[in-house]
């Protein structure tokens, strides 16, 4: 594991600040063991085919086309492998003190770096924290309310990288903003891409969060999403996931402040022999917390989805509402799809319910549209497109919706074919 | 004109048989009432025809002038004219009525023609315009669906229409307009009706040539409109088996834990 030491770490640009925190971060990840599938985080997932030694970090540095995604945002920054390769802020934003960029180019970038990782996350998380290249960090001061999306792309290029892609989102308190996170990566090679993103709601604060994972079929993401709402902050994290061999996302989402509320959203769509993974905690700290998870997905070929998700009620936290559902439609004997959710709850004040189903294309609405004259596999298809239709709704940058639904479209042509042959 | 012509057909669920032989023949234009006593198998006929699965077709056949429909998946059957208001319209999440009637191959790939035809028909059945935005059936109320039902049979313009229980859920200006609709479409295109129903108050708007009495399976007995009438008030004694009927005290076994001493 000689590319991941601290060494290594050293050699990443920065300010001293950032170096010491990496090398630290490089110690601590080489002096954990590696997770395997004992612990019951990662139970289910093919964590043990994971050879670290085939991959280097911030290997391959290039460019990469732009996704096309007809979108007019505020702001605009892509990266490859973890660094930034172009930015572009609308200037009235600029003027009103929004920060898109490199973190280290703000003045209080070092504070803002892991404010909330602290207790969050896992090895991975660490891994980010010791090789992430060029942090990016998105901050929206107080009051300010941008109407239009900020769009952040990454892309990882180039067989036996590892990347690290690190996106802070930090929004003052009554400040409003949605902003879309996009992931590609080359659709060959062996690539390894451990995202971290951020996502701090000051109080009153609202965030719409949009990540669309649209990577390459070899590459393996094992990614976190940490957030943190404060009082009467709203948030909207939404995930729609379509690429990856083996693509995971563990989110925290942690409810700290009275009234805080979180929307939790997941459309996912797994074909061939792919692997999408999601682990999702929703911790309430304070009281009256709302917190309404909803994942839904689809697996067809032979690929597994897997949803393991822990509401954490804690004692102070009387008046919460926390839901979890999570809803998986199998499009072929040989899809595999495993639901665990769970609760643990120490105040008796709550209102919880947690919700799993695993079934395949109902048969009576099959029949309700055959028998109106629509073929087997327009039936098939429009009944798909409608179940994810429910989550796709009330997620965040609406303007991204069309991405989405071309990537469930193009998932169903696929599925369409591979029967049809 | 064209003609569905029904054979023999008998139909089993799970080893049971429900259709013991039906026989019934209905013409372009022409509109059939059948009735029925709950559970005689007027629903299930309607499946059959249609060719929900789950059912199996122990004999008989089913002909669309030269076509055998039995022979032929759900689809097929409507493309080629066939057409069914269920009596318990399925809910379909996240499915517009205009994915339905786009992708349905009795439509023209024109979508503008298909909107069109959409409010045309809304219209015609005060269907207000707000539920072609709904997902199909999903929080509808009982009238409702089965506005939906008629609105896709006036877009689909089917040759052979099987209503099952239209009439009901639907309140009193419902009915009218709906009933209204598919007598007109017996007189616009020669749409040929077979309505499953228990009351005659359909009949008003939606006129029979002939009303089958549905029991046990089968039509036990045809006749004009006036035996719709006749059935209101002496119901279906005489066609319900002594078996199904209450069993007399002479018929019962022995019981086998009567007490002994009493
Ligand atoms: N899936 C099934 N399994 C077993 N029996 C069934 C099944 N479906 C229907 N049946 C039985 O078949 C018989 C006929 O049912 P069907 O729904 O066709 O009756 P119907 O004449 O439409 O009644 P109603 O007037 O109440 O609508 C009933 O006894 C019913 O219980
Ligand atoms: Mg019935």
């Amino acid at each position: 594991m000689t590319d991941f030491s601290a060494a290594s770490a050293r050699a990443l640009a920065g300010p001293s600040w950032l170096v010491d925190r990496r090398v630290a971060a490089a110690e601590e990840f080489a002096a954990t063991a590696m997770p395997d599938t004992g612990a019951e985080e990662w139970r289910y997932s093919p964590i043990g085919d994971l050879d670290l030694d085939r991959f280097a970090p911030g290997a391959g540095i290039g460019d990469a086309p732009m996704p096309r995604l007809d979108i007019q945002p505020a702001a605009l920054v892509r990266t490859v492998n973890g660094r930034v390769v172009a930015i572009d802020v609308d200037e009235e934003l600029v003027g009103l003190g929004v920060h898109v960029g490199p973190l280290v180019d703000h003045p209080d970038g070092a504070e803002r770096l892991g404010a909330i990782t602290a207790d969050a996350g896992d090895h991975f998380t660490g891994l980010n924290d010791a090789f992430a290249d060029e942090p990016i960090l998105v901050d929206v001061p107080k009051g300010l309310v941008i109407d239009r999306p900020i769009v952040v792309t990454h892309h990882a290029a180039g067989d036996g990288t590892a990347a690290f892609p690190r996106l802070v989102v930090s929004v003052g308190e009554n400040a409003s903003v949605e902003l879309l996170d996009h992931h590609t990566s080359d659709d060959e090679g062996q690539i390894l891409v451990c995202p971290v993103v951020e996502l701090d709601v000051a109080p009153a604060g609202r965030l719409g969060y949009l990540n669309v994972q649209e990577l390459g079929a070899t590459t393996w993401q094992i990614g976190s999403q940490l957030a943190r709402a404060e009082r009467d902050a709203t948030l909207a994290a939404a995930t729609a996931a379509f690429g990856g061999a083996y693509a995971r996302t563990r989110a925290d989402t942690r409810l700290v402040g009275r009234g805080a509320h979180g929307d939790l959203l997941s459309l996912y769509f797994a074909e061939l022999e792919q692997t999408l993974d999601f682990r999702t905690y929703q911790d309430h700290l304070a009281p009256d917390t709302t917190s309404n998870l909803l994942h839904k997905g689809v697996v067809g070929g032979e690929s597994r989805s897997i949803y393991t998700g822990l509401i954490r009620v804690r004692t102070d936290a009387r008046g919460t509402n926390a839901y979890q559902t999570n809803r998986n439609l199998k499009l072929s004997e040989d899809a595999w799809a495993e639901s665990v959710p769970s609760l643990e709850i120490e105040n008796n004040d709550v209102r919880c319910s947690h919700a799993s189903t695993v079934s395949p294309v109902d048969e009576d609405q099959r029949f309700y549209l055959e028998s109106s004259g629509v073929p087997p596999a327009e039936a098939e298809r429009l009944i798909v497109a409608g179940f994810l239709a429910e989550v796709l709704a009330p997620m965040p940058v609406s303007a991204a919706a069309h991405k989405i639904r071309s990537g469930i479209a193009a998932k169903l042509a696929r599925q369409a074919e591979a029967a049809a042959a | 004109m064209s003609e569905l012509v029904i054979e023999g057909l008998r139909a089993a669920v799970d080893g049971q048989e429900i259709l013991t032989g039906v026989d019934l023949t209905v013409r372009s234009g022409e509109v059939h009432a059948v009735m029925g006593p709950n559970g005689s198998g007027k629903s299930t006929l309607s499946h059959v025809l249609a060719g929900r699965p789950g059912y199996e077709v122990l004999g008989g056949s089913v002909r669309l002038d030269d076509v055998e429909l039995l022979s032929l998946p759900a689809w097929r059957r409507a493309e080629a004219g066939l057409f069914l208001a269920m009596q318990y319209p399925t809910e379909v999440p996240g499915v517009a009525l205009r994915d339905l009637l786009r992708a349905s191959a009795r439509t023209s790939d024109d979508a503008d023609e298909i909107e069109r035809a959409m409010v045309v028909e809304a219209g015609r059945i005060g269907f207000e315009e707000k539920f072609l935005e709904r997902p199909l059936n999903v929080d509808l109320s009982g009238g409702e669906k089965k506005r939906n039902e008629t609105l896709q049979l006036g877009v689909l313009r089917p040759k052979f229409a099987i209503l099952d229980e239209l009439d009901s859920g639907l309140d009193i200006d419902g009915l009218r307009m709906v009933s209204g609709r598919i007598e007109e479409a017996t007189e616009e295109y020669d749409l040929g009706v077979l309505a499953i129903t228990h009351y005659s108050r359909l009949f008003q708007q939606l006129r029979p040539d002939t009303v089958h009495v549905f029991a046990g399976g089968r039509i036990q007995e045809s006749g004009g409109p006036d035996l719709a009438t006749e059935l209101e008030s002496t119901g279906y004694e005489r066609w319900v088996e002594p078996a199904a009927a209450k069993p007399s005290a002479a018929t019962l076994p022995e019981d086998p834990f009567a007490d002994p001493l009493g």
